[in-house]
């Protein structure tokens, strides 16, 4: 019963999808106040219908109702609580329904957060967002609806794969969707103003707190993602630059220049087609990664559930979505009149240059991914296109990125002298070259550019604020006024920009790991990195629905001890199948590292790594999420542009 | 067929662990090294998208083994490659080779550069915009003075 209530919940939320593309958009354009005010209760209306069809869905997985098939292809009575509910969107059917979910979510807010917006762009943003929904909808209708019943009903569940059964896992998908389809609302906006024809700063000011929060959110799930690869898998490694992950990092690029360049709108008034172009291109990203994800197009070790037909409708969905908006910005982008005229060295030159090296590193990445596909279909040659490429590739062009991001923000608008700028910066050039210096004497060269790159962010991040604060060049008070003047914005700006320091540091770190694969049996003992990795005890322990086996490793460093590290291996009986539970201790500097493998003659084969810095690497994406949050928590984004809804009446009075 | 077979099989079985074993190793750490850099560059042909040095198939086992060996042989690296390629073809490189067929991928940091330096130039060419009118004028400058 309660399938059917999921499922009639999806039809409704599709059918008000419908009403919610046509009806806003056709009061918008014939001027129709009624119809364009309809558009906030039809997307609170849909977010209702799927919520509830979420809700029936987690409910037929918590009881094991195993008529569900999704419940029964993925689920299992032995599973804990946990994964029973987050294992819903574990699996093909689920994702696109939280991806749909999320999107309603997307509209509501935009229904409930856009009071200021003017009526007649909310309307036409609802639409656009009703539109991209009916889709998804259909798509999740017709191709893979998740409470379709199978009878008789198994006995128990075929239950999930043991490797996505893990904390980290079971919110990677939520908070990646969020930053995916959250690219929907700037593409919504995007789309709006090629319909209207018309993009002023104030529209810069509205699109910028969503593009953030969506890029917070991807930011927040790539590193998530990153992080579970590291210490899920048991790889030892973080960014393998597989499809998947390429996937996720595309529209992170773009989403990046975005964020930027809607600054160069609101300010400036210039860039406006290019940011429209954006915004488009970013969620076009975002639709292409889920059908890479899906279709299996692509070799990845990352995607489950892999289906031709589904590829298809998801391919006809990405060109109709993509391709009408770009027939759209291509009839309508030269109506779009740019303003603010700059000087190559300005803070709007520093702003395209981000923007054109972002973008050429993403056109790096997506040719890199699909050339395989394309050598295949069209010179007919069988290629692979791997790390060893996008390290060799996309190293030379973040290195003038990292070199422009401290320059840029102490910049000043419209024509700047580069000299002066410089000189601010001296103390972050010293010491970015000293640390150099220090990392060239030890490690080489690769490490010691990245070290030395991450302090000069790190540094001139700092020194931007201290620029803008007058430390030390003002009395104490007047800095104290000045830092609880300057605006949340700019301190975001200054920690995203360390944020990326601290993940360059912790790359660099990484890139000086060491580890051995040892065979030790209990007592033994073997030396690594400084410390004596001991095997004390080799022991057999039960767990919910899988059998463990604990190898007991005692960590000591000159005589005294450090830690106790307990790598385990998972048998999941259930699908036959062992995963390695990595022993990570970290202190913040360093991770020690352990994996249980095979046994062999009373010995076991353990993996021993020891990884300088690596929790760096995701504390840098929070820092840099946190940077974008603290932005979006600025009093103006905040408020958008609360004077433009009056502005029609004054100016209406003063004629 | 019975390719096919393995390789159905060693997906069924699901990502294995990716472990080696420490007799793998050669003795000269220079060497073995030279082999885990080797090895990183090669793929993994019956993985999804693993080196040789990450997976842990047998099939990966095998290869490292035998750029172990060419190494302790005394083979070059680029010996120890073509020895690969000529075997599995180019899809064993995941650092593709600089040919007619690869230039396009490997010229396309400098192309997207290219195009987006012209696209630069091109919009700095163009002729100013129409300027905005009065009342457009007014309605800006009184948001900007709000942004203060």
């Amino acid at each position: 019963m309660i399938g059917e209530l999921g499922h009639f919940a999806l039809a409704l939320g599709c059918v008000l999808a419908v009403i919610q593309a046509v009806v806003p958009l056709y009061g918008a354009q014939r001027r129709d106040v009624l119809l364009m005010r309809a558009a906030p209760a039809l997307a609170f209306g849909q977010l209702i219908a799927l919520a509830g069809a979420a809700g029936a869905l987690v409910w037929a997985s918590v009881v094991s109702d195993f008529s569900v098939a999704n419940v029964a292809e993925n689920s299992h009575s032995l599973k804990p609580l946990l994964y029973r509910i987050t294992g819903t969107w574990g699996n093909h059917e689920g994702s696109i329904l939280l991806w749909a979910l999320i999107l309603a979510v997307c509209g509501a807010a935009v229904g409930a957060f856009g009071g200021n917006l003017p009526t007649a762009l909310r309307a036409r943003v609802i639409g656009v967002l009703g539109f991209t929904s009916c889709g998804f909808l259909l798509f999740a209708l017709l191709e893979s609806n998740p409470f379709l019943r199978v009878w008789p009903p198994p006995v128990d569940g075929q239950g999930m794969n043991p490797l996505l059964q893990d904390p980290g896992l079971a919110f990677h998908p939520p908070i990646l969707y969020s930053g995916y389809v959250g690219f929907a609302v700037p593409f919504a906006f995007a789309v709006a103003a090629l319909i209207e024809g018309r993009i002023d700063a104030a529209w810069g000011r509205w699109v910028r707190p969503w593009a953030l929060t969506a890029w917070c959110f991807l930011t927040c799930g790539i590193a998530l993602g990153s992080w579970w690869a590291y210490y899920e898998v048991g790889w030892g490694g973080y960014w393998f630059w597989d499809p998947v992950e390429n996937a996720s990092l595309m529209p992170w690029l773009t989403g990046t220049a975005l964020v930027h360049s809607a600054i160069v709108v609101e300010k400036r008034e210039a860039l406006k087609v290019w940011t429209v172009l954006l915004a488009i291109g970013t969620f076009a990203f975002s639709l292409s990664g889920t059908f890479m994800v899906r279709s299996g197009i692509l070799n990845s070790v990352h995607s489950f559930a892999n289906d031709p037909a589904r590829g298809v409708f998801i391919l006809g969905l990405l060109a109709l979505v993509i391709g009408s908006s770009l027939v759209l910005f291509a009839l309508r982008a030269r109506h779009l009149a740019s303003g603010g005229v700059f000087a190559p060295i300005s803070r709007e030159g520093a702003l395209v240059l981000n923007n054109i090296l972002l973008c050429s590193i993403c056109a790096v990445v997506v040719t890199g991914t699909m050339y395989p596909l394309f050598a295949e279909l069209v010179l007919g040659a069988k290629l692979s296109v791997g790390a060893p490429f996008f390290n060799a590739t996309v190293l030379p062009l973040v290195i003038p990125l990292v070199a422009a991001m401290s320059i840029g923000p102490v910049l000043s608008w419209k024509r700047a002298n580069l000299g002066a700028a410089l000189m601010r910066l001296w103390y972050a050039a010293l010491v970015a070259l000293c640390v150099g210096l220090f990392a060239a004497w030890g490690w080489g060269a690769l490490p010691a550019l990245a070290f030395a790159g991450s302090a000069w962010l790190i540094i001139g991040a700092l020194a931007e604020l201290i620029e803008r604060t007058r430390l030390l060049r003002v009395p104490f008070a007047e800095f104290l006024d000045r830092v609880a003047g300057l605006r949340r914005a700019a301190f975001g700006t200054a920690l995203a920009h360390a944020g990326l320091g601290v993940t360059i540091a912790g790359i660099a770190g990484m890139s000086l790991a060491s580890n051995a694969v040892v065979a030790l049996q209990p007592g033994q003992s073997t030396h690594l990195a400084g410390y004596d990795w001991t095997l004390i005890s080799l022991t057999d322990a039960p767990g919910p629905n899988y059998q463990s086996r604990v190898a007991t490793i005692s960590l000591s460093r000159d005589h005294l001890p450090i830690a106790i590290l307990a790598p385990e291996r998972h048998f999941f009986p259930l699908q036959n199948q062992t995963v390695s539970d990595v022993a990570i201790r970290t202190n913040g500097f360093r991770d020690l590292y352990a994996v249980l493998g095979e046994e062999r003659d009373g010995a076991a084969v353990l993996r021993l790594h020891y990884n300088p810095l690596a929790p760096w690497i995701w504390l840098g994406a929070l820092i840099m999420a946190g940077g974008g949050a603290l932005s979006l928590s600025d009093r103006r984004l905040r408020l958008g542009a609360p004077a433009a809804r009056k502005a029609p009446a004054g100016a209406a009075a003063a004629q | 067929m019975s390719r096919l077979l393995l390789v159905l099989l060693l997906l069924a079985a699901g990502p294995a662990l990716a472990i080696s074993d420490p007799r793998e190793a050669l003795p000269d750490p220079a060497q073995e090294q030279r082999a885990e850099a080797l090895g990183s560059q090669l793929r993994c042909l019956v993985c999804q998208n693993e080196s040789i040095e990450d997976s842990g198939a047998d099939l990966a086992r095998d290869l490292r083994g035998i750029v172990r060996q060419r190494i302790a042989a005394g083979d070059s690296d680029a010996q120890v490659i073509a020895w690969m390629t000529s075997r599995y073809g180019e899809f064993v490189r995941l650092r593709p080779h600089f040919d007619a067929s690869t230039a396009l991928l490997w010229a396309s940091p400098v192309l997207a550069l290219l195009l987006a330096g012209a696209l630069v130039l091109r919009r700095r060419g163009a002729a100013p915009p129409p300027p905005l009118s009065a009342h457009e004028q007014q309605e800006l400058d009184r948001l900007m003075r709000e942004d203060v």
